[in-house]
């Protein structure tokens, strides 16, 4: 597509980054059909053509308003249409970078203001994230995604309670994360179970909570670099010490995160490389087990569950999208003994993406409910997924148990002991 | 931009008498007229032109459209549809002084009638959409554009739109039964029956290809096809180009009608395998997936004789599908294999000739010859079965006199066309950028005929202006630039650009 990119950012990083992206769209319209904004609207505007071409007016110079901030902001950065996308256009990137020019450009009203500060900056602290995770109801859907907060623990502590597990030589690393630990405590403690029995011990490391992503995706870039360095540097002696293998992420939302931390902290000199080191250390719980899979299927073989409750899988776009991890996690569950119900129109979102679910309610809703029709169309006994935001915001609509997979594979392996 | 002349825009509405009238028709959310909403829409898949709608009208349902053409009829104000906007003439370029009138919004499946094999669909029902409603029943609609995941029903008949299946189940015209559209005037029309044949002329072939210039269509009959038993598809691999070309004579020439037979240069090989996976021999010259559906006795038979004839033929490498998944990777690298072309390069022309398949081999090596004089890259990928070529210009927009090469080019390619005896398009249409070129296929009184059944639909014209078929003055200017040697002067992509 031809560009003509203002002098204000035309010589910037961005600018030539913006300038790459845009000229790899050959605007084909491919994309269209599956963003999930698209399908409920379907006005130009609101897919991911029209608002490639919103971003490439705005860094051309066009005078940018409130019209091309709402559409912009209704996008869920869920990135179906990456995956879509044949000519291989880099749309988050370009939509951050977009972003960044509109929060400069177009004012926010005080009301929206507010909220997005209260969000930003409540959420990620868990002396505030407690008692308003108990007030209920109200915060309850825009606790998806926002992975942050300290969690107090020591350093390098085992994680789950129960009896010990016995320490690995094989050793990995897990994100606390912030919400998790409050909302599905399980999760980690399930991860863990499951890899102390493929015999790898996973610790958490004090310090490394918040992923940056909430911060990230509410436009306060700064603060956001500063979560991933803090991760960054609690992370980074356990790297040195050479006695971890990876970093192991439960929930896919952190995980696409970390991932991108080698491009988000690329040009600060200090963190460049140690960033690029654990992203390419980053691994989803599901790789982990799929590498591990001999192993595991010994385990699940002698563990002897029968067959297990009919599971629909919901593969959240930070695992499918973000992650390109597809058909792992539902290899691993039909391996376990889980009869997978069919899911139709699987890439599309949930409607959770972070706090998408507070600031556009009306779209959340409608994309949850359609997601939960498709999921139970199969009349499965419960749902799975692979992120405790999109746990959260599909249990809010549904009576079947929301389960994050690990603990499905978890309770089969337990079966037998 | 440079579209219409003065000459060909007669037109002079009240924007402001306009947006009030319609107001009062659509919800307020369903009316764009502020530049920064407008500029999304100012073009479809050929973003060489484009050109700012006055407005945009996004209709939800079949009376809203009603109102808007009511309203534009009587205020003389053009009307041009667009479906997904996927097309590659520029069929849904936004008119100056018109109204743009998408129908995405159109898009619900009305019903699928397993017994009659039919289904019922708005227009802005994705194509894809159609044959996914009709999985259940073990059918398919069979046209199957490449653009499928995003094209719409409607801008099918509007394109008469092909695709790799139409070698053996016809185009758009053969697989749909009945189109329910709305005239200017907002009247109900009516083209074909339900049932095979009807009484009277044959007005569906009409709407088909009509390229939003007679109705605006709003409901389409389709007809469903069951789903063969077993598909599977032979992808060879060639050495050189010549070879390929002359092995899809061959094909046909043993009286073998493959479900699909495509073609795939180096070049576009290279950019799709990336996107796709599709594990293609990135060795070759040129790919051909040449397609076989039916029983798997039949099957099998016919995929020893393709075999057979592509060995002959002197491919290099042979493979055959080994199951469902394998075959729809090897399809999902053709059908990326435009928009995957974007990897290696920021912007090309599609082009869409159409030439007797005794001639692609030679066709071939001429649009080699044209890509050395002209110093453009151009990627080839052909419906080869049916002649229909779709080579891909490669150009940067950014880089000065480019495009004009690139059109230059394409118009070679065109002319070449029709001296090999072809069209100047198989399946995309002529839209904004081959209009100057039917000057070049129809003789003046074709032209004029093209017109005189224009009118009888659309008095004043105010639908879809400027595109399809060109003014009788601007085929006169055409030739007579051609004569004198010129670059023509009125073709939209010799003008500066914005
Ligand atoms: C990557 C790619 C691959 C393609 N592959 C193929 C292919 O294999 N075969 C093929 O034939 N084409 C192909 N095309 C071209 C294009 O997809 C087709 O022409 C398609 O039918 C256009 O549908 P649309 O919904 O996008 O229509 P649009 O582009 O929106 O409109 C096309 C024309 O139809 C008119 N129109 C649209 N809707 C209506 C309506 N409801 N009533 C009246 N007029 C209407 C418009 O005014 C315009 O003239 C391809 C395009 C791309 C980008
Ligand atoms: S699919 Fe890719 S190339 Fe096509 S319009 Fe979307 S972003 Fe652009
Ligand atoms: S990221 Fe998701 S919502 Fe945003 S444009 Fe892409 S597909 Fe649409």
């Amino acid at each position: 597509m031809q560009t003509h990119l203002a002098d204000f950012i035309k010589d910037t990083p961005a600018g030539r980054e913006a300038d790459a992206i845009l000229r790899s769209c050959v605007h084909c319209g491919f994309c269209n059909a599956t963003c999930p904004t698209f399908q409920l609207l379907g006005d130009e505007l609101d897919g991911p053509r029209g608002r490639i071409y919103l971003i490439k007016e705005m860094l051309e110079g066009q005078p940018v308003t409130a019209r091309t901030q709402l559409h912009l902001d209704r996008c869920l950065t869920c990135r179906a249409c990456e995956s879509t996308c044949p000519s291989g256009v880099n749309y988050h990137r370009l939509y951050e970078i977009g972003r960044a020019v509109m929060e400069q450009r177009v004012p926010r009203s005080l009301a929206a203001r507010a909220t997005r500060l209260l969000l930003r900056e409540a959420l990620p602290r868990r002396w505030m994230f407690k008692p308003a995770v108990r007030l209920g109801q109200l915060l309850r859907p825009l606790l998806p995604g926002v992975l942050a907060d300290k969690v107090p623990r020591p350093a390098g502590a085992r994680i789950g309670g129960g009896p010990q597990p016995a320490a690995h030589p094989r050793r990995m690393v897990a994100l606390a994360g912030c919400v998790q630990p409050t909302l599905a405590p399980n999760t980690n403690a399930a991860t863990a179970r499951v890899l102390d029995r493929l015999g790898i011990e996973l610790v958490e490391v004090a310090g490394a909570a918040c992923c940056g992503a909430l911060r990230y995706h509410l436009d306060a870039r700064e603060q956001a670099l500063d979560d991933m360095r803090r991760v960054i540097d609690a992370w980074w002696p356990e790297l040195e010490s050479g006695r971890v293998e990876g970093f192991v992420m439960t929930a896919s939302g952190c995980g696409g995160h970390v991932r991108e931390y080698a491009a988000l902290l690329k040009h600060d000199p200090a963190y460049a490389d140690k960033a690029a080191r654990i992203a390419a250390m980053t691994r989803d719980a599901s790789e982990v087990l799929a590498a591990e899979q001999p192993r595991l299927l010994e385990l699940l073989r002698a563990a002897r569950a029968g067959v297990g409750e009919r599971v629909a899988f919901h593969s959240p776009c930070t695992l499918q999208h973000a992650q390109k991890i597809r058909g792992v996690v539902e290899a691993l569950l039909t391996a376990a003994g889980y009869p997978l119900s069919p899911v139709a129109d699987a890439h599309l979102c949930c409607g959770s993406a972070g706090t998408y679910s507070l600031t556009q309610p009306v779209l959340a809703r409608q994309l949850r409910d359609h997601k939960l029709a498709a999921l139970h169309a199969g009349s499965p006994d419960l749902l799975a997924t692979a992120n405790v935001g999109c746990q959260m915001h599909l249990q809010s609509g549904s009576t079947l148990p929301v389960r994050h997979w690990i603990e499905l594979i978890d309770e089969r392996l337990r079966a037998a002991s | 931009m440079s579209m219409p002349t003065t000459a060909e825009r007669p037109f002079t509405v009240d924007r402001s008498l306009l947006i009030r009238r319609l107001r009062e028709v659509l919800p307020a959310q369903a009316l764009l007229f502020e530049e920064e909403d407008l500029r999304p829409y100012d073009c479809d898949g050929l973003t060489a032109f484009r050109q700012l709608p006055l407005l945009v009208a996004l209709p939800e349902d079949e009376v809203q459209v009603q109102a808007i053409l009511r309203i534009c009829h009587e205020l003389r104000a053009p009307v041009v549809a667009r479906g997904a906007a996927t097309g590659l003439s520029g069929g849904a370029t936004p008119h100056p002084d018109g109204v743009l009138v998408a129908l995405a919004k159109l898009k619900k499946i009305i019903r699928v009638d397993p017994v009659s094999r039919t289904a019922v669909v708005q227009p802005g029902v994705r194509n894809l959409a159609v044959s996914e409603a009709a999985a259940p029943y073990g059918l398919y609609y069979a046209p199957d554009p490449s653009s499928q995941i995003a094209c719409t029903i409607g801008g099918n008949v509007a394109e008469n739109s092909g695709g790799v299946h139409c070698l053996k189940y016809g185009l758009t015209v053969h697989n749909v039964l009945r189109v329910r559209g709305l005239s200017i005037e907002g009247e109900i029309v009516e083209f074909g029956n339900a049932a095979l044949d009807a009484p009277g002329y044959d007005l569906l072939a009409l709407i088909n290809g009509s390229e939003g210039l007679l109705a605006l269509i709003t409901e389409v009959t389709v007809k469903l096809t069951p789903k063969p038993e077993l598909a599977q598809v032979v992808v060879a691999s060639f050495a050189d180009v010549r070879r390929a070309g002359d092995a899809v004579a061959s094909i046909i020439a043993a009286g073998i009608i493959p479900a699909g037979l495509e073609m795939m240069d180096r070049r576009a090989i290279l950019a799709v395998e990336p996107y796709a996976n599709a594990g293609y021999d990135m060795d070759a010259e040129a790919l051909l997936l040449c397609e076989s559906d039916g029983t798997p006795e039949e099957v099998a038979e016919e995929i020893g004789r393709m075999t057979t004839v592509l060995e002959k033929s002197g491919a290099a490498g042979i493979r055959v599908s080994q199951n469902e998944a394998e075959r729809l990777r090897f399809w999902a690298g053709r059908k990326a294999a435009f928009p995957a072309v974007g990897r290696l390069t920021p912007d090309y022309l599609c082009m869409d000739g159409t030439i007797p398949r005794k001639h692609l081999a030679d066709m071939l090596e001429a649009i080699a010859t044209l890509s050395g004089k002209y110093a453009l890259r151009c990627a080839n990928v052909f419906h080869a079965g049916d002649g229909n070529l779709h080579p891909l210009i490669m150009y940067d927009a950014n880089q000065p006199g480019e495009l004009e090469r690139a059109t230059a080019f394409g118009a070679e390619i065109l002319e070449l066309s029709i001296h090999f005896g072809g069209t100047i398009t198989g399946e995309h249409g002529v839209g904004i950028e081959k209009i100057d070129l039917m000057a070049e296929q129809f003789t003046l009184a074709e032209i004029g005929a093209f017109h005189r059944l224009k009118a009888a639909f659309d008095e004043h014209g105010l639908l879809n202006p400027g595109k399809g078929v060109p003014t009788l003055a601007r085929c006169r200017e055409y030739t007579l630039a051609r004569v004198g040697g010129e670059q023509n002067p009125t073709n939209p992509m010799n003008a500066p650009r914005r």
